[in-house]
């Protein structure tokens, strides 16, 4: 059965109100595409070959760790395959498949004959940063952490923001008037201090920052499905549902809920969005990932150190400026999708 | 003869569906109204009535709604189909008004009653404010809120009644002495005590003030008390038109003949008289707390159910009956035991009041209910399968999901609803469909007792008889025991066999039905029956404004 025919009328409703907005439409796709590409970075860019034959064999030193050794070296270290040593003794006796890019995301160009930051050239499409690494394999790899990281963290913050605030609006009264007061305290702090204190304990780690992130960042969704499970605990529906016997939690997440999803579907990808503005601005400030990172709001404190490298900021300008857009997009789409009284001439 | 008011030839509204597509709504509908005549407009909803009536005005989303070529709607003799923002903006409230449906929603909620119907004065007329005051004054008088006018003048919407917040509406209305009044079924959301009123309160005006008067509803019996012609509408065009009393003794159309004898008709199968009793209560209180002050301390209490006792065989019907805030929809809720209360309520010789949560569960298999609204209690993401199929998965009622589906079909069948229907979703269905799957939802469970809680009166006139008609049919198959709630007198006639009366939360009358509606003793049940048989109203206080 195709798709269309398993959806309701007004779900095709939305999806033809998401294909006419042209401009939502293809920035959704433009994103997937580059979302999918980043999710493979490591063919398109690794300092690692793809493809090796070495004395009739055929090895794969991008999923598989090899020694020196394994090539006729002498350490029993994972072989550098940059180092002309290695690359010699392999090439002797076979063959190396590079990819596209042949650097990591960490490794160092010792080779360039220039000082780093080093401005874009055949080998360095977009140049190197101020330690030799180069900025195409850095953005690469930036861009799916970012993307990966405002994922997950949507993800979380949503059903904890959704379950928050179903609770809170459906039993009201008392419950209602806590979690908002604490809401309101909770929403008070300075949400950045607080995190670079933090930080300040901890080393933070991807899965460290996604839990301080999520400390407030699930408040965004709180209010909206409150305010809908509000609205609909008095609807006639419910009160059949719990004529016939219904729990609290199947009344809940069966009959409201899918109406309150609206509302929740509606503010993710701004959510995301700002996910991935938190994100950024951590690393920017020098707060966020592990340095080494690939992280685009490193590369943006990079851009102000070095502005004799114009490059450096102004590719991870670009590349932030066109993922928050293309995300903007899609979410204006998303939203003309679900409002019951668009119409397009 | 002099030409006249309004004439209305060939009018036709398409809307935009979008991707091209436009649907008729009005089609080549034509009318026309003397000076101080009446016309009514009727028709089942979706008929078209409001759109041509809006169409008089120019009031319809423009571009989505557009009138073919062809048409015209002369007033006065001036072309009003295309006359220009400017120019209509002149006639609307000043020689054309209306008086819409809903009056809670037509009226501005932060706006004075003084402020609202002086809108159109100052507007039309640029009287000065204390000028204005003095007609607002008089016109609140003129619509029968003269005792009190002076005080309400700075009263918000809420402080207000229905019946009273129409009345405001009314008197915006006439506020520029309009030559035109467009009543857009004004009585519909109102208590058929306040209808039979208004409807009173309408006629005189028309009379004293010479106005014409274009009446739409969908209540043949509101028609006939108010209009002087009549066109009858179905799916956008006019099927029928002439002088109400012709058109109604001798309907020419097989529509006009199918309305006509929709009215919910015949009277209860007579009942065992011994049957067991299903339901007793027994001195049922709900009390709302009133809380003042700092501490919030209970300082009183509205009383919404105050000391009722009744009782219920199997197989007989309770009607409950009395206007909106009597305190009916409580009764049945509480009964159900979906609002706290206090007394007894035995179900089945059983004392159901202490039990709580778990316990609860197996006896709302037994009793079920069914709500006036059909297109609020269905959950609009469930498909209509689901919806009915709810109660047997809660319950743990039927062996697996194929054994579930089949008790689902065999009970939408029972409704009458093709079971191919039911992996549709509810706003695909029109609102007697949608009651259909509201009683089917209560009556897969084989419940023993069936709250009903105005079942039939959002619903369209013949479509109520359909459904009196299922009702009845299938108390006398299951031996259910229905609590009937209503404030439509007919309706309660056509099924209850036993009649209760409730004013403020307590019984004022109770009785066999036919005792009950042959010979009322109260004065208070008295004036219910002459609204709702004969729409006039009895005064002396009975009923509340």
């Amino acid at each position: 059965m195709s798709l269309a025919g398993r959806l309701s009328p007004l779900n095709r409703r939305r999806l033809e109100n998401f294909r006419r907005n042209r401009r939502g439409f293809w920035s959704l796709w433009i994103f997937l595409a580059l979302f999918a590409v980043s999710l493979v970075s490591e063919v398109i860019a690794n300092d690692r070959p793809l493809l090796v034959r070495y004395e009739g064999q055929l090895r794969v030193p991008f999923l598989v760790a090899y020694p020196e050794t394994a090539f006729g070296g002498d350490f029993e270290t994972e072989a550098d395959y940059r180092d002309p040593f290695v690359r010699n003794a392999i090439e002797e006796k076979g063959w190396i498949v590079w990819p596209l890019i042949p650097f990591g995301h960490g490794s160092v160009d010792k080779d360039l004959g220039v000082p780093f930051p080093a401005p874009p050239s055949r080998t360095h499409w977009l140049g190197t940063d101020d330690q030799g690494r180069d900025v195409v394999a850095r953005l690469l790899y930036g861009f799916r952490i970012s993307v990966l990281f405002g994922l997950t963290l949507t993800l979380v913050s949503s059903v904890v923001g959704v379950v928050v605030g179903a609770l809170q609006g459906y039993f009201g009264g008392w419950v209602d008037l806590s979690v908002q007061r604490f809401l309101e305290v909770w929403g008070g702090m300075p949400v950045l201090y607080l995190l670079i204190i933090l930080s300040a304990f901890i080393q933070p780690s991807f899965w460290w920052l996604l839990a301080l992130l999520l400390l407030f960042s699930w408040m965004a969704l709180v209010d909206v499905v409150r305010a809908e499970f509000l609205r609909a605990r008095n609807f006639d529906y419910v009160r059949a549902a719990r004529a016939l016997g219904a729990g609290d939690a199947s009344i809940m997440f069966r009959h409201v809920l899918p109406n309150a999803m609206v509302a929740t579907l509606s503010m993710m990808p701004f959510i995301l969005s700002g996910s991935m503005v938190q994100l950024s601005s951590l690393d920017f400030l020098g707060f966020g990932l592990p340095p080494g990172s690939p992280s685009l709001g490193e590369m943006i404190t990079q851009g102000k150190n070095n502005l004799q490298a114009p490059w450096l900021g102004v590719s991870a300008f670009v590349v932030i400026a066109a993922m928050l857009s293309l995300l903007v997009f899609v979410g204006e789409a998303v939203r003309d999708a679900f409002d019951p009284r668009k119409t397009f001439r | 003869m002099a030409p006249p008011l309004l004439e209305v030839n060939d009018l036709s509204v398409t809307f935009d569906l979008g991707g091209g597509r436009r649907a008729t709504a009005v089609d080549r509908v034509s009318f026309s109204l003397g000076r101080g005549e009446t016309l009514a407009l009727v028709g089942e909803s979706g008929s078209g009535k409001s759109v041509s009536a809006l169409s008089v005005l120019q009031l319809l989303p423009y571009p989505l709604a557009a009138h073919p070529p062809g048409g015209s709607i002369r007033f006065d003799g001036e072309e009003l189909l295309g006359a220009g923002e400017a120019r209509m903006r002149q006639v609307r409230g000043n020689r054309v008004a209306m008086v819409f449906q809903e009056p809670m929603t037509s009226l501005n909620p932060l706006h004075t009653i003084e402020r609202q119907v002086g809108e159109a004065l100052v507007i039309h007329k640029r009287l000065s404010p204390a000028a204005a005051r003095a007609r607002i004054v008089e016109l609140l008088g003129l619509v029968g809120m003269g005792a009190q006018a002076e005080r309400r003048l700075g009263a918000y919407p809420h402080q207000l009644s229905g019946g009273q917040r129409q009345r405001v509406m009314i008197a915006m209305a006439l506020a520029n002495e309009p030559d035109l009044l467009i009543a857009d079924e004004p009585t519909t959301a109102v208590d058929v005590t306040i209808q039979a009123q208004l409807l009173e309160l309408l006629s005189g005006l028309q009379k004293r003030l010479g106005m014409a008067m274009l009446f739409i509803t969908h209540d043949l019996g509101v028609v006939r008390r108010i209009a002087s012609r009549v066109a009858v509408m179905q799916s956008g065009r006019i099927v029928e038109s002439g002088p109400v009393a012709e058109v109604f003794s001798n309907p020419s159309h097989d529509y006009t003949r199918h309305l006509l004898s929709a009215e919910p008709k015949g009277r209860p199968a007579p009942r065992d008289p011994a049957a067991p009793v299903v339901l007793e209560a027994r001195d049922l209180r709900v009390w709302f707390p009133v809380k003042a002050g700092v501490l919030r301390r209970t300082v009183s209490h509205v009383k919404a159910v105050d000391g009722v006792d009744l009782s219920l065989r199997e197989g007989h019907t309770l009607g409950v009956v009395g206007e909106s805030g009597s305190g009916k929809t409580t009764l049945g809720m509480a009964l159900l035991r979906l609002e706290g209360s206090r007394g007894e309520i035995r179900f089945s010789g059983r004392d159901v009041q202490a039990l709580r949560g778990r316990a609860l569960r197996p006896l709302r298999r037994e009793m079920q209910v069914v709500f006036q609204d059909p297109f609020g209690s269905l959950s609009p993401r469930l498909s209509v399968g689901e919806i009915v199929a709810e109660g047997l998965r809660i319950h743990g009622l039927g062996a697996d999901a194929a054994a579930r589906d089949a008790t689902v079909v065999e009970a939408l069948r029972e409704v009458r609803l093709d079971p191919q229907t039911r992996h549709r979703y509810p706003h695909e269905f029109s609102g007697g469909q949608r009651q259909r799957i509201a009683i089917a939802r209560a009556l897969v469970l084989k419940p023993r007792l069936v709250v009903l809680d105005e079942p039939t009166s959002a619903l369209d006139m013949s479509v109520q008889a359909q459904i009196v008609d299922l009702l009845r049919e299938l108390q006398a198959r299951h031996r259910l025991s229905y609590v009937f709630i209503s404030h439509d007198l007919k309706v309660v006639r056509a099924l209850a066999d036993e009649v209760m009366v409730l004013k403020d939360g307590r019984v004022v009358e109770r009785g066999p039905a036919s005792a009950v509606f042959d010979a009322p003793r109260e004065p208070y049940t008295r004036a219910l029956m002459a609204a709702a048989f004969e729409l006039a109203a009895i005064g002396g206080g009975a009923v509340r404004e």
